[in-house]
């Protein structure tokens, strides 16, 4: 299960990292918007996996619960990683509408800027 | 008791309150304010010639940083004397100048005192510390203070040029220096110069000792312009004469002189010093007086013949560094110590003559308007003082009599002549090479002097290429060299009195073990019969009157030597290049564009990363513990990897976003699996919002297009890409197998006793780690701030100007 999970985390930062090499920009934020996920996944299968233990609820009273950190390290990467998305998101709007283009070899700066 | 720390600290204090008084006081030159300090310090500091004379010595310390063993420490010797006396005393003289030289109304006087006083404090500062640290300090501060006084013209191009030329040679030479202080330091464990004096003897075997000589080597020969790091200083003249009358041939460029003096005790005896300093010398002393003839510019001659007498006092220094080789002080060993003495004497009287022929340039300059020796000439008439005094300065330094350069050219020739019987260093054969440059180049220095005196004031007076209608200088313009010149011809007469009571002391000071021997008693004279000596000051003159005479017939030399191939054009070249390659390598990988920096941070995380695992040995694949594979999971995997492969090939934005809601769907399924309710809850609703937002944006994004790139790049991303994948599964997989020690996530699991929640991962975000979630709830407050604002402000041209509002 680790194995194949850790496969799939790799395709995952496989594909992310080829849409964030791109030109365009939305496919660079979607690439990001992937590599979250990759490592949530990531930080999920580091914290292991049983098939004997429970939700981390205890009113369940199991033997054995699963590890509650990781969980909490994810919902709160998953909540900064929505934040900063939808900045990406709004920035990437604004700067389309302001300079009608979305080519990243074009965003370049202005020639005085220098 | 602190009084020589107090004497070196004054100039600073009065050069703080010189802009107030330049402001205040405007209708009097600020000069006349300033001109009682070097005077008063110098009658201070003239108190201890009898008591320095009879052997003593001051020393007193203000405690600085003591943890580091660096403190104010003021250490007064016969050497420090010398130094310090020339500084104030040739300082009183460059300020009285300097009073009727600059003029009130358009020179910016107050810059021009405080840079001054500046130099002033740190020189004394150089000659009168005993801490190399603080030594260092007030060495750069010379460096600092000759930068601004050299750009004290600062709206000329020239004068610029010269400033950073020199600040940039003498501070790389300092910053060497303070690498050979510090090995010293590390070397001995003492700060103290006269501590480290007492000590070397223990390390000279060190292996530092050779790499700090060299270091300290370079400061002193950058600061004092010897060759290859003269070129500094001709171009150093773009200053107002005053100050090349006082940094560029009195004091500054004898700081090096000074530092290689102190620094004769702790590194003298050793080949490599003898030979360093004694070469070095003297192909400056031949390359300054051979190129000083060429010079059309009376200050460059001056530049150059400073250069020459430099590498002068330098050889002299290092011939004379011979008799420390012995271990014992007899007559026998002491015999080569005159060389030292010679060095001092030297440097005495090249201040006093240097100092006059500048003033004297500067006279000329000002009355007629150029500096040019072409334009130049029948000034005797005009000018009958100024004329005595270049006289007496040039023949001075030529080493006629009756000047007190004869007596020290005399003494070299004495002290060249005796090195080359030395039986050690390999001197049986290379001896005679000394008596032979200096021989030489005393006849060009005798040419060079000629020609300063005779094109400036004999021949054809041309009033029609002067600006100004030549007439002599003011009485107070007069003085300053006046007096220098009494002094240039009182030496000659009596010698004997400053060899006592200035020369003997220094003496001492290089060579204590000599001195508390008494030996030898070094009596200056002008006549010692026909000698060798004598013979080769005949020579000097016929030869330099035949070469002088046939100048024009010989000038064709100078042809071999083009300007292409100087080392100010090295230099030159050498600058130019270092900044148009840096520019050019900057522009090659800071290209602007995102996706070159982007393929740069990836490839060091993948040469890096992969680097430490095969380095370490770190990866490991160890199934055996892996948790089975349900079917559904296997499934959702193939799903969810699938679905992510085909995001790069979507063919509208629709697909690819859709695509991505997918696989935040499935990751929620996952999260199922792997029993997190809470966070599948979360992702299912992040993943709709960011959905929705996705598509909301992409509305008014432009049409997802096909990437157009060419074929190769895009093999180039996949393989970026593949590696980088690789590497996070290798990655994963290396930490799963080596698992260390247990979760800490048992201690959670007492959440209701301890919190009082039976869902862990909430007791964990509201409880044990709240404050990770009071700072994600503010990063999700600015993100929507942020938001807002980008939608809301239109600060650019055609919408609303809201930052001006």
């Amino acid at each position: 299960m680790e194995t194949m999970m850790s496969v799939l985390v790799g395709i995952l930062v496989t594909v992310a990292t080829y849409l964030i090499l791109s030109k365009s920009l939305l496919r660079v934020i979607l690439g990001t918007a992937i590599m979250s996920h990759a490592v949530h996944l990531l930080i999920m299968i580091m914290g292991g996996f049983s098939r004997d233990s429970s939700a981390p609820l205890l009113g369940e009273e199991a033997a054995s619960y699963t590890d509650a950190l990781p969980q909490a390290l994810i919902l709160t990467a998953i909540v900064i990683s929505f934040g900063v998305t939808s900045f990406f998101l709004v920035l990437a709007y604004r700067t389309y509408k302001e300079l009608k283009t979305d080519d990243l070899t074009k965003l370049r700066g202005h020639d005085n800027d220098e | 008791m602190y009084t020589l720390n107090i004497a070196i600290v004054i100039p600073f204090i009065v050069a703080l309150f010189i802009p107030l008084l330049y402001k205040k006081f405007g209708r009097v030159h600020t000069g006349w304010f300033v001109l009682a300090v070097p005077v008063a310090l110098f009658i201070y500091l003239a108190q201890f010639i009898p008591s320095i004379a009879r052997g003593e010595v001051y020393f007193s310390e203000v405690p600085w940083i003591p943890s580091l063993g660096i403190n104010f420490a003021a250490y007064l010797d016969g050497l420090s004397l010398i130094l310090a006396l020339l500084i104030t005393g040739v300082g009183s003289l460059v300020v009285l100048y300097s009073i009727y030289y600059l003029s009130k109304e358009r020179e910016s006087l107050g810059h021009f005192y405080v840079y001054l006083l500046m130099f002033m404090g740190a020189m004394l500062g150089v000659v009168l510390s005993d801490n190399l640290m603080v030594l260092y300090l007030f060495w750069e501060l010379t460096s600092i203070s000759s930068f601004l006084l050299i750009a004290y013209w600062y709206h000329r191009r020239q004068s610029r040029y010269g400033a950073q030329k020199s600040m940039l040679i003498t501070v790389t030479g300092g910053i060497g220096m303070l690498a050979g202080f510090i090995m010293l330091s590390t070397m001995t464990g003492t700060n103290s110069i006269r501590e480290i004096i007492a000590t070397i003897g223990q390390y000279t075997d060190h292996t530092l000792f050779i790499p700090a000589m060299l270091l300290v080597l370079l400061g002193a020969f950058t600061k004092s312009a010897q060759f290859p790091f003269h070129i500094w200083l001709p171009d150093a003249m773009e200053a107002p004469t005053p100050v090349s009358a006082y940094l560029h041939s009195a004091t500054m460029v004898k700081a090096g002189i000074y530092l290689v003096a102190r620094f004769t005790p702790v590194f003298g005896g050793d080949a490599v010093w003898f030979w360093v300093v004694s070469i070095v010398g003297l192909v400056t002393l031949f390359w300054g007086s051979f190129t000083a003839i060429r010079q059309t510019d009376l200050k460059a001659l001056l530049a150059y013949s400073t250069i020459s007498q430099l590498g002068l006092i330098m050889s002299l220094l290092g011939l004379g560094s011979a008799a420390l080789y012995f271990d014992e002080a007899t007559e026998a060993t002491a015999y080569y110590s005159l060389a030292i003495f010679t060095a001092l004497f030297h440097l005495i009287n090249h201040s006093t003559f240097k100092g006059a022929l500048f003033m004297v340039v500067g006279i000329v300059d000002h009355e007629t308007g150029t500096r040019d020796i072409r334009k130049l000439g029948g000034l005797m008439t005009i000018m009958p003082i100024t004329f005595t005094l270049a006289v007496i300065g040039s023949f001075a330094m030529a080493g006629l009599p009756p000047f007190n350069g004869f007596l020290s050219k005399e003494m070299f020739f004495t002290s060249t002549l005796r090195a080359s019987e030395l039986s050690f260093f390999s001197m049986e054969t290379w001896g005679l090479m000394f008596p032979v440059v200096a021989w030489v180049a005393s006849v060009l220095t005798f040419v060079y002097c000629m020609i300063l005196v005779f094109k400036t004031f004999f021949g054809n007076y041309q009033p029609e290429k002067l600006e100004k209608k030549a007439h002599e200088a003011p009485l107070g313009m007069l003085i300053p060299p006046v007096i220098l010149a009494s002094l240039v011809v009182a030496f000659f007469f009596f010698p004997n009195i400053i060899g006592e009571y200035l020369i003997q002391p220094g003496y001492g000071a290089i060579l204590p073990t000599f001195m508390e021997a008494n030996l030898p008693d070094y009596d200056i004279a002008p006549w010692h019969g026909i000698n060798t000596e004598l013979l080769m000051t005949l020579g000097v003159v016929g030869f330099g009157i035949v070469l002088y005479r046939l100048w024009p017939s010989w000038s064709g030399i100078y042809a071999l030597f083009p300007a292409k191939f100087s080392l100010d054009s090295l230099y030159n070249h050498t600058l130019m290049s270092v900044e148009r390659r840096s520019t050019s390598l900057t522009n090659r990988y800071m290209t602007g564009n995102m996706y070159h920096y982007m393929v740069y941070i990836f490839i060091v995380i993948i040469v890096v990363v992969t680097g430490a695992i095969a380095y370490t040995g770190a990866f490991r694949f160890d199934p055996s513990n892996d948790a089975p594979i349900s079917i559904y999971e296997a499934f959702i995997a193939v799903v969810m990897a699938l679905t992510a492969i085909a995001i790069p090939f979507a063919k509208s934005r629709l697909t690819a976003i859709l695509l991505n809601g997918v696989l935040g769907y499935l990751l929620a399924l996952f999260f199922v699996f792997f029993r997190a309710p809470d966070l599948a809850l979360t992702q299912l609703v992040v993943e709709t919002v960011s959905a929705s937002l996705f598509l909301l944006c992409f509305y008014f994004l432009p049409e997802w297009e096909k990437e157009k790139r060419k074929r190769k790049i895009k093999g180039i991303n996949a393989i970026i890409a593949l590696s980088v994948g690789t590497l996070v599964t290798m990655l994963a997989l290396s930490v799963q197998s080596n698992r260390l020690f247990d979760s800490i996530s048992a201690f959670y699991e007492n959440a209701y006793e301890l919190a009082g929640a039976q869902n862990i991962v909430n007791a964990i975000l509201g409880d044990f780690r709240a404050f990770d979630t009071m700072l994600e709830v503010v990063v999700l407050l600015i993100a929507g701030i942020g938001v807002y604002v980008l939608i809301k402000l239109k600060a650019n041209k055609g919408g609303r100007d809201v930052e001006n509002k």
